[in-house]
């Protein structure tokens, strides 16, 4: 278990952010100095329903302790509808994840615009307490190839 | 609209408030402190004015209840002023009871029980300026 | 095996401050694939890239990878940087550690473990990156415009003006539109037609506007830049060269006289012959044989309009014509027309010729219109007294009755009569019910106060339950006036609903051909709600007028230039470059099963029959195929694909499970 000097879980996060919005407003977090804990990692898509949920479970499977999907607000998705495709397939992944163990609370989908730096760096920050209290995410480790 | 009853006229003139200005905002009931008392709300009075209803104006408890505070002229966006045309009601009422006009040396020996106290209050400030 | 350079950039102090660069050069010096790796002050300067150019060159780089500020800032620096030294411009890849990472971190040890796990992450991404072409596609210089309203009106003519070609296709006999049937046009009250018909004669007489009149567009392909259009002109039975608009034809038809064919211009409220133009300022001014009313063609007999028309130009025998055309833009501007109220019992419209719609009063205030532009009751031929106006017909209404949305140009319409009606008629009494009086705009609440003030109409908050037509001929109105608390009969002698608007009929039909997205209530959606408003999301589609929303005159008028500009501006370029991010089907997975191309917001994927030819397979199958010129590279197609065909260049899938791995390990 990751641990820091303080022998604190520093829990892993992936946080997919679509261009348009939400890396945008990462960006804006950033330039308006909003600190959100190390730990969150940002890997940037296109839009939220590029957003396969094969890179989820990738992300379970290979340690993290928990996903968040950042993207547009309803109604502003840079390509229209993608926002509305990636919101409906995670409500289903997600309660399939809950059935298979991986509590609700890993995972998470939220609107964050270009101009909600704010909105971003809490968000973030809620998630790292969260999945903080979680603990670690041991759910999917066994599918990891040991070799 | 027609004006077949020319009381709502003469509220108009004495009150000296236009209620076509009117954009029923409903800022003068929202400010009125004795809104509950009044069985036509202090908004409703202009469109009772509107609509050629003056009887009922006239007939109405809220004439009397309105405190003559001023606060529905004060606080009116469009200058309508409630207040002028409930105090204008009331004189109407006043007037019909015969003798229109009084004299202000003729207020003292008035002052009696059937003459309502936010009248008199009412046209102090009406003739102060 | 990719040779990848990393370059980490101290931005002066903003990332080296919190994020030890040396390190973080080090340590990702032994990543895979990563065979240069160096530092520089502010990388994204002139001499930083120059740093990077040499060393593309000195070490043979295939990849580059920045880590640095922002992809959103610099990217494109980077990439021109690298196509300069003969590289790729996609096998660059941004590590965000500036905002990402230094400016929101304050720990220097854990700001630099992340600095190197974002580099991991795009190097791990680079390693798998393909070099992308843009591809190009020529612009056929010609726009198409559908409908000849305003809207359609104002677009052609600007985009003319700017020196393009254009076509207006309109399926009635003239151009004109909604807009000729009105009478006055607030908030000035100028007359309609005074202000269209110039620009009706400007299009008619534009050396670079060609009006297909009575046609309708019958088949699109093609895609933005290269659209090829089938427009079906249909029959006119009068020969559009030879015709010299006389009007011997309409008024010398028996039809004409009989009073049986009602006339849609003037909504049914006058009749018309069964040869006719619509109106008389009409754009062609050539008439059209009504097929289904004229005698000639019901029986054969009659044939007055061949016989009596000078010039020889009436055509029995014509046929519906297709022609085809090649566009590079298409703009549509089908426009609106109001509601069916036959849902609507309560207001009696059905059984009481003196309830008449808006539009409907239009044409009878219009001096061209049926009644001379004298407002009489349509039941007995007298002057109203009492006219009541009721808002909100259909409009806001969460039922199937009506539609969920506001109308938008009745509270200004209905200002606009009643203070037609006081104006010229003071003795009328005239009523309005409403739920709300909505009027932004410039000049539009003053405009809307002056028919109160000054005009004394009487305004009353509250709906309309029932309208009861009486034996005496006249009507009773029962409505609620909810600021007196109280239910108001009021007698009336003519009632006009302020009825909703609806797009076009066959709006979501034109939209489906152009595979524009199209919502709920049939008006066409735009590409971006704030900032691409003319915009389909399907490149090369525009939107002009109400298609795309109720909106008045001067917004239709606006809307309309905004989308002749953007239709210039694609028309003004030779080539369109086009996005190399796009989605790319392999084959082999593919079972053809639809879903990619029914969540594709840009209608860019199709099916052909494909032959496949691979191990063990030599069968020919239904392939999904990208058409890139339209692929915005959402990767919508590529999460929803079952079988994992569909991937999106650029960001595939293997990348971003590259990148998800670097970030866990």
């Amino acid at each position: 278990m990751p641990m820091n000097e303080n022998n604190e879980f520093k829990p892993l996060i992936v946080a997919f952010c679509c261009n348009w919005c939400s890396y945008a407003g990462a960006d804006l977090a950033g330039s308006s100095r909003l600190t959100y804990p190390e730990n969150v990692k940002i890997i940037r898509v296109p839009c939220s329903g590029r957003v396969n949920p094969m890179f989820i479970l990738r992300a379970f499977e290979r340690g993290a302790d928990g996903v968040i999907i950042c993207g547009c607000h309803p109604g502003d998705c840079h390509y229209s509808t993608g926002n509305y495709y990636a919101r409906r397939r995670m409500a289903l992944l997600f309660s399939m994840l809950e059935y298979m163990g991986i509590e609700n609370g890993r995972t998470r989908v939220e609107w964050c615009s270009a101009a909600e730096g704010a909105k971003f760096s809490k968000t973030m920050n809620e998630f790292c307490e969260k999945i903080a209290s979680l603990g670690e995410n041991v759910r999917l480790g066994d599918l990891r190839c040991k070799n | 609209m027609s004006h077949a009853d020319n009381r709502a006229e003469r509220i108009c003139e004495i009150s000296g408030s236009n209620p076509y200005m009117c954009m029923k905002c409903g800022k003068c009931s929202a400010s009125c402190p004795s809104y509950n008392e009044m069985d036509i709300k202090p908004h409703q009075f202009v469109s009772y004015v509107l609509n050629d209803d003056i009887e009922s104006l006239v007939k109405s408890k809220a004439a009397f209840k309105c405190l003559g505070c001023f606060a529905c002229i004060e606080r009116c966006p469009r200058n309508v002023q409630p207040g002028k045309l409930v105090d204008a009601a009331r004189q109407i009422v006043e007037r019909e009871k015969g003798g229109d006009y009084i004299q202000p040396e003729e207020i003292p020996a008035l002052l009696g029980e059937d003459v309502p106290q936010q009248l008199l209050v009412s046209a102090f400030r009406r003739y102060r300026r | 095996m990719q040779r990848i350079g990393v370059f980490v950039c101290h931005c002066g102090s903003n990332i080296a401050a919190t994020v030890d660069v040396k390190k973080v050069v080090e340590l990702v010096r032994y990543e895979q694939g990563v065979v240069y790796a160096d530092d520089y002050m502010y990388m994204c300067s002139e001499a930083g890239q120059q740093k990077v150019m040499e060393a593309i060159k000195e070490h043979n780089l295939t990849g580059l990878v920045i880590c640095s500020c922002s992809p959103r800032m610099h990217e494109a620096t980077f990439r021109a940087c690298a196509a300069k030294a003969g590289l790729n411009p996609f096998m660059v890849e941004i590590a965000n550690i500036r905002e990402h990472c230094s400016w929101i971190h304050k720990d220097m040890e854990e700001a630099t473990k992340k600095a190197v796990i974002l580099a991991r992450a795009a190097i791990a991404k680079v390693n798998l990156n393909t070099p992308l072409q843009e591809g190009e596609s020529p612009v056929v210089k010609r726009a198409l415009v559908i409908g000849g309203g305003i809207a359609g009106i104002q677009t052609a003519l600007d985009i003319a003006n700017a020196g393009y070609p254009v076509d207006i296709v309109e399926k009635e006999p003239s151009i004109g539109g909604r807009m000729s049937q009105l009478d006055k046009t607030f908030p000035t009250l100028d007359c309609s037609s005074c202000i269209l018909t110039p620009k009706m004669v400007e299009v008619a007489q534009h050396p670079n506007i060609k009006i297909y009149s009575y046609s309708e567009v019958e088949k699109v392909g093609g895609f933005v830049g290269n659209f090829e259009v089938d427009i079906r002109k249909k029959a006119r039975s009068v020969n559009e060269d030879k015709c010299t608009g006389c009007g011997v034809c309409q008024t010398k038809c028996p039809l004409g006289k009989t009073g049986k064919i009602p006339s849609e211009f003037n909504r049914g409220l006058g009749t018309r012959s069964a040869i006719y133009t619509p109106f008389a300022q009409a754009v062609p001014n050539v008439p059209v044989i009504d097929r289904e009313n004229c005698t000639y063609f019901k029986t054969g007999k009659c044939g007055v309009c061949a016989k009596l028309c000078p010039s020889g130009c009436i055509d029995y025998e014509q046929q519906d014509q297709i022609v085809t055309e090649k566009y590079g833009a298409i703009v549509v501007a089908t426009g609106f027309d109001i509601i069916n109220l036959d849902k609507y019992d309560e207001y009696a419209y059905n059984t009481c010729p003196d309830v008449i719609t808006s539009l409907e009063l239009e044409r009878l205030m219009n001096a061209a219109g049926p009644t001379g532009g004298h407002l009489l009751r349509m039941s007995d031929g007298k002057a109203p007294k009492d006219i009541v106006f009721i808002q909100c017909v259909g409009s806001r209404c969460a039922d199937d009755r009506g539609k969920p949305y506001c109308s938008k140009v009745c509270c200004m319409y209905t200002a606009k009569h009643a203070m037609l009606i006081k104006d010229h008629w003071p003795e009328m009494n005239v009523t309005v019910f409403y739920i709300d009086v909505r009027t932004p705009g410039k000049n539009f609440d003053e405009f809307y106060r002056r028919a109160v003030e000054q005009y004394h109409v009487n305004y009353i908050k509250g709906q309309v339950g029932k309208v009861m037509p009486q034996a005496d001929g006249s009507l009773i109105v029962q409505g609620s006036d909810l600021l007196d608390g109280k239910q108001i009969k009021m007698k009336a002698d003519m009632v006009v609903l302020a009825a909703a608007v609806e797009p076009n009929k066959d709006a979501r039909k034109i939209a489906s051909m152009l595979t524009a997205s199209i919502d709920n209530n049939d008006f066409l959606t735009e590409a971006h709600a704030k900032l691409r408003p003319v915009e389909s999301p399907t490149a090369g589609i525009f939107l002009s007028g109400m298609s795309q929303g109720p909106k008045d005159i001067p917004e239709t008028v606006s809307q309309a230039g905004a989308a002749a500009v953007k239709v210039i501006g694609l028309l003004a370029k030779d080539k369109l470059k086009t996005n190399p991010c796009t989605a790319k089907c392999d084959m082999f997975q593919c079972n053809g099963c639809s879903t990619c191309a029914n969540v594709c917001p840009y209608g860019a994927i199709s099916y052909e029959d494909t032959l496949v030819r691979g191990p063990g397979v030599n069968e020919t199958r239904r392939i999904a195929k990208v058409n890139t010129a339209l692929c915005q590279g959402c990767g919508a197609c590529t999460s929803a694909c079952p079988s994992g065909a569909m991937d999106l260049q650029g960001f595939s899938n293997l990348q971003i499970i590259s990148e998800v791995d670097a970030i866990c390990r």
